[in-house]
Formats: C-alpha cells, structure tokens, sequence
C-alpha cells in the first residue's frame, strides 16, 4: 500500500561494499557518513516518529512486565462488585471505575479490565512480531531467490505469489483455524497471519533486487569471481536492510490487527486468555449498557496501532534518500 | 491485445484451480468428519455410512480410479456439467456451475450465495465510490497544499483512519449513531429495486465505515504519489514551456500519480466483492462474508469452499480488468 522504497543514489553503502570485494579503498578526504548515521539524524528530528517510537518501547517494556505491572490477577472474577438486578452490570459509574480498578471491571464476570488490557498487549505482540518475523524472513528469501536468479525460478516464485494474494486471507484464516482446532491456537495464529503476509514483502524485495543486481558493484563483484552467495550476502542484502526493516515495522501494525480481528470473529485467541479483539467482541452484547468496556480495548489496539504507523512512516522517511518532508 | 486477454485468462482459471484444490485439501482431507454432526446423538454405523454416502465424503477426495469418481474429481465435474445428489429417496438436479450441496441445509451451495451478493455488492460499490471521491480528491488536494493546515489535517485523520480497527468504527458508529443519538435505525438490508432510498440510509454506515479505512489508506498514498509525480522532470519542462499550472497538474501530474492507485484499487474492490467479513458482521448484514462465518460454525465444507472460490475469482478477475485497463490509463504499457 505505500510507495515502493527507493534506494537509488545511497551512495554510501556502494562504496562500503566495493571495498569488501577487496579493492582498494580510497583513503577518505571528508568524513562520510552511512546510511545509518543519516537515517537516524533524520528520524532524531522527525517528533512524531520518536513519540511513536516511545509508545512502542513502552508496550514492549509493559508486555514484558504485564505480571508486575498489572494491578490484578486478570483471571480473578469479583462478582461481589456487579449488579446482579441488572444483568451483572458493573456496580458504580463508566462501568465499575474505582480506585482498585482503574478502567472498570468487565460485567458477568467482574475481572479487572485494566489488567486484561496488559496482558492482551503481551498477546498482541507475541503474535504480531513473530508472524512478522515469518514474513519478513520468507518473503525476504523468495523475494531475493525471485529477483536475483530471474528467469524459471522467478517466474515459480511469482506465480506462488499471485496465488497467494489471489486468496480472499480472511475467510481462509477463519476456516482453517476453526478446522484445525487441535493446533497450539498461538503457533497457528502465528503461522496463518505471517504465511500470508510474506508476498507483499517477495514482491517488494523482489523488485528492489531487480534494479540492485543490474549495478556496477554487483557487475564489479562478480567480475572479480565472487559467487552467487557472496554477492547475495554481502553485496545485495546490506542494500536490502532498509526496505526491510521499514515494511517489517509496517507490517507489525497489519499483524497487530489482523490478530485483533481473527480474535473478534472468535477464531483467534482463546478465553480465559486476554486479548484486545476478543474483549471487543465480548463487550459488543454491552456496548448500549457499559461502552466503557467496549472503549477500553478499542482505544488501546487504535493507540497500539497508531504508534506503529507513525514509527514506520517515520523510518520510511528517514531511510529513503530521496524523500525530503 | 486479444492474445494477452486469452493468455491472462488461462491464468485465472489456473489459479482458481489451485486455490480449489488447496481449499480441498484443507477442509475435505482433514480428519474431522462433518457426518458426525449431521449425525447427531443416538448415532450408529450404519446411519453414519448412510450420512457420508448422502454428503459424498465416502470416497476418497483426490485419488480415485476413475478419477471423476473421487470428492474433486465430482466437484470440478459439476462444475462444468452439473450433477445429482442422492438425498433421502429422491434425487436433486444441481445445474452448472455446481458448487456442491451445503452439509447444513442440504440445499445447493451456489443459489444460496447468489442469492447474498447483491448485499455484499451493495456494500462494496457504495463504500469504493465514497473512499475513491473523499480519499483520492484529499490525498491530491493534500500533495498540492503540503505543508498546509488542510495537509496537516487531512494527514492526520487518514493517519487515524489506517490505524482504527474497522469494527470499532463500526461499534462506536453503531453506539452514537444508532443508539444515543437516534438518527439512524439500526442497519437492515432492503433490496435497492424496492426501495432505494431506504436501502442507501440503512447502508450508509456500513459506507461510511468502510470508506473511512480505504479513504485513509487512499489520501495517503495518492499524496506520496503526487508529490513523487509533481517533483519529475517532465513536471518541470512542462512548466518551463509555459503550461498553465492547472494544466500541468490535470494533464502531467495526475496521470503518472493516479495510474498505480487504479491497480491497487482492483485489488480491494476485488476482495471486498468476495464479503466484507468484519463489516457484515458488526451490521448484521446477511452478506458472502456472514454466509461464510456462518458456514465456518457448522462445519460446512462445500460453503466455504464456495465463498473462497467466488472471492477468489472476483479478486483474480479484478487483477485482470486492472491490467487491461492500465494499457489504456498508462501510455508506457503496451501488450501487443
């Protein structure tokens, strides 16, 4: 969905790579500085990017010390606090808010919503990342494979591709998780949510091999003898980090919803383990009673997802040459 | 250009092929047997044999001898012929193109989908004509003004709108809409032939939700497009040879920018066309997308085989229309 990364004119890299292929390297009159060194100098300016940044370290660091951090035993039911003449509805205003429940408590059941809320990030991210992860790593793999050897094998790997981004995802991933129920329901999710995620980084990765493999310092290694291992490694994926890097972040958000939403259709994680779609979906019965719970996750999968975004715009931006904001 | 047609056409029939077959494989060879649940409670052997003969899972699902004899070998045949189902004494003539019989309602599958695709269409065109006006015209107005306070807003609500969970619009839509402020009755589908008006006021908030996601993702990338677009060359010399501004944008900009949003907007009709899943269901709208949730519950095979293989074939036939239509929007594709 966004603009295809463009690396042209990163002349820095070319020239750490030349060197590698054992010539010699000039000795440097003025001090250059990496790609890396520009891309965090522009995203250290971008404001927006850092916040984003700072919202994602911080749910990494809550996820991570959800058992510390939560004020409550998320499974801990306290049906003393609810109203049973109205159905279980929280007692108190916006549904149950109190000092030893900072977010109200869910109605039935009466567990403490804030604490739900840390260990569905835990959730999230568990899921989210290492389906990134699958993605990144298979398209990124086919995607060279594709785009460097070209010819038979590229056009295999693209026809896979096609298939792929032919299927309709989501009511495949509904019916394959509601058939195969006997699957670790984590180790599916993440397998289901990054298999069908890594074309649209093969496609990317793909064109950007095309137009690298073309250059002089590729032409340059392979004159020199090196193999098609050398020239993949160590020539064509140092150029290939940064696109890489930027859809993963992106990617990370999609994933983040993708999760969300499988759990809200029912086929995602499953109670009495928290996650934010499947507090959303609960809480739909609600949503006229105490909108409260209905807000509570909501919000958080928007901020969770927003701070994402604005992350990766942010490293879109700082590692792609030719975009000036 | 006949010949790409053709040859483009071969392959959308071979990917549907495959998506079948994966989908067979998937849902027919697993070891969970649908004739359990017909079968019910007080369940013996020879009623089960009798349920799996009805539904046609006794045979094997690929590899038969002859090959017409097996689970795929019967559904690709019905597919082109039609086929008879054998259901209690008598037998039911499904015609071509024959998606099979539903194992929860024994009726064919394909009328009943049929019968819910001017929902989901309804849907799908409404919302794909609000986000292509609101998100294309903003992402434009937006790369023309930028830096503006319009940039900035309109940047910062497409920013919100990628990053809203669609049912939670819908959720929070539903709530204020529906609910507090009482401006709209809670949505039901009203066919368009009986009553038009009524039948877009109980879609508009589906429109609006959906066309709140697509817009977002739209404004921003015709934005990047245009600003990529409006920095080239070509944008500068027709500047130079003393082009109105107006023109230079109508006639230069606007080609080159909007050229890739019309592949990627192909792709999301397309998908859309085969069930807005989470819309249809906040809504309530009996859709392709709650045909197949609905199907998923009650194990219902030759249902969501269905569902995955018409939205399949809408996203491939929207990716071939895409193609073809580029060599006319794009004067650097040529197929001949």
């Amino acid at each position: 969905m966004t603009a295809p990364l463009d690396l042209d004119g990163a002349g820095s890299t070319t020239a750490a790579s030349t060197s590698d292929t054992g010539l010699p390297a000039a000795t440097k009159a003025v001090e250059g500085r990496s790609l890396g060194q520009i891309a965090w100098m522009r995203l250290k300016r971008d404001r927006v990017a850092i916040a984003g940044g700072i919202f994602v370290t911080l749910l990494i660091l809550v996820a991570l010390a959800a058992p510390i951090l939560a004020p409550d035993n998320p499974y801990a039911l306290h049906t003393n606090l609810l109203d049973t003449n109205l159905g279980g509805l929280p007692k108190g205003t916006a549904g149950g808010v109190s000092s030893d429940h900072l977010l109200g408590i869910e109605p039935t059941l009466g567990r403490d919503i804030l604490s739900r809320i840390l260990y569905g990030a835990r959730v999230s991210l568990i899921i989210a990342i290492p389906a990134t992860v699958v993605s990144v790593v298979v398209g990124g793999i086919a995607g060279v494979t594709a785009g460097y050897f070209g010819g038979k094998i590229d056009s295999a790997i693209s026809r896979v591709m096609d298939v792929l981004l032919a299927f309709p995802v989501l009511i495949f991933s509904i019916a394959l998780i509601a058939v195969a129920d006997s699957v670790n329901r984590l180790m599916l999710l993440v397998f289901v949510i990054g298999f069908f995620g890594w074309p649209y980084i093969g496609r990317i990765i793909r064109g950007q091999t095309l137009s690298l493999r073309e250059r002089e310092f590729v032409d340059a290694a392979r004159s020199l003898g090196a193999s098609n291992g050398h020239i993949i490694f160590k020539q064509l994926l140092p150029n290939l980090f940064a696109p890489l890097l930027v859809y993963a972040t992106l990617i990370i958000p999609t994933n983040i919803l993708q999760e969300a939403a499988l759990s809200y259709l029912g086929v995602g994680v499953q109670l009495p383990t928290a996650s934010w779609g499947q507090m959303l979906s609960s809480a739909v019965p609600w949503s006229t009673a105490d909108p409260m719970y209905m807000i509570v996750p909501g919000v958080a999968l928007f901020l969770t997802v927003l701070a994402f975004n604005l992350l990766g715009d942010g490293l879109r931006d700082a590692l792609d040459p030719r975009s000036s904001r | 250009m006949l010949r790409y047609i053709i040859r483009r056409s071969i392959g959308v029939v071979a990917i549907l092929i495959v998506i079948s077959i994966i989908t067979f494989a998937i849902f027919f060879a697993y070891p969970s047997n649908p004739a359990l649940n017909a079968c019910g409670k007080g369940c013996n052997p020879d009623r089960l044999a009798a349920i799996e003969k009805k539904l046609g899972i006794d045979k094997p699902v690929f590899f038969a001898w002859p090959p017409s004899d097996s689970q795929y070998g019967k559904f690709v045949a019905g597919l082109f012929v039609g086929r008879d189902f054998e259901g209690g004494g008598s037998t039911e003539r499904c015609s071509a193109p024959c998606l099979g019989f539903s194992f929860a309602t024994d009726q064919p599958v394909r009328p009943a989908l049929m019968a819910r695709l001017p929902v989901t269409f309804s849907i799908a065109i409404g919302a794909a004509v609000m986000w292509l006006v609101f998100g294309v015209s903003a992402g434009i107005l937006s790369a023309l003004k930028k830096g503006t306070v319009f940039d900035r807003t309109a940047m910062g609500i497409a920013l919100g709108g990628v990053s809203l969970p669609s049912y939670f619009t819908a959720l929070i839509a539903l709530y204020l809409v529906c609910y507090r402020l009482r401006w709209l009755d809670y949505p039901t589908y009203v066919n368009f032939s009986d009553d038009p008006l009524n039948w877009a006021k109980n879609l508009l908030l589906p429109w609006i939700t959906l066309a709140f996601l697509f817009a977002a993702l739209y404004a921003r990338l015709t934005r990047a497009n245009m600003l990529e677009t409006m920095g080239e060359d070509y944008i500068r010399t027709a500047r130079a040879k003393g082009l109105p501004e107006s023109r230079v944008i109508a006639k230069h900009g606007l080609r080159a920018a909007l050229t890739p949003i019309v592949t990627i907007f192909g792709l999301d009709l397309g998908g859309l066309l085969g069930g807005a899943i989470l819309t249809e269901s906040v809504y309530g709208l009996p859709g392709l997308g709650t045909a197949a949730l609905q199907a998923i519950t009650k194990s219902d095979q030759p249902t969501i085989l269905g569902v995955t293989l018409i939205a399949a074939f809408f996203i491939v036939m929207a990716n071939l229309i895409v193609d073809v239509l580029y060599a006319f929007v794009d004067p650097k594709v040529s197929y001949s």
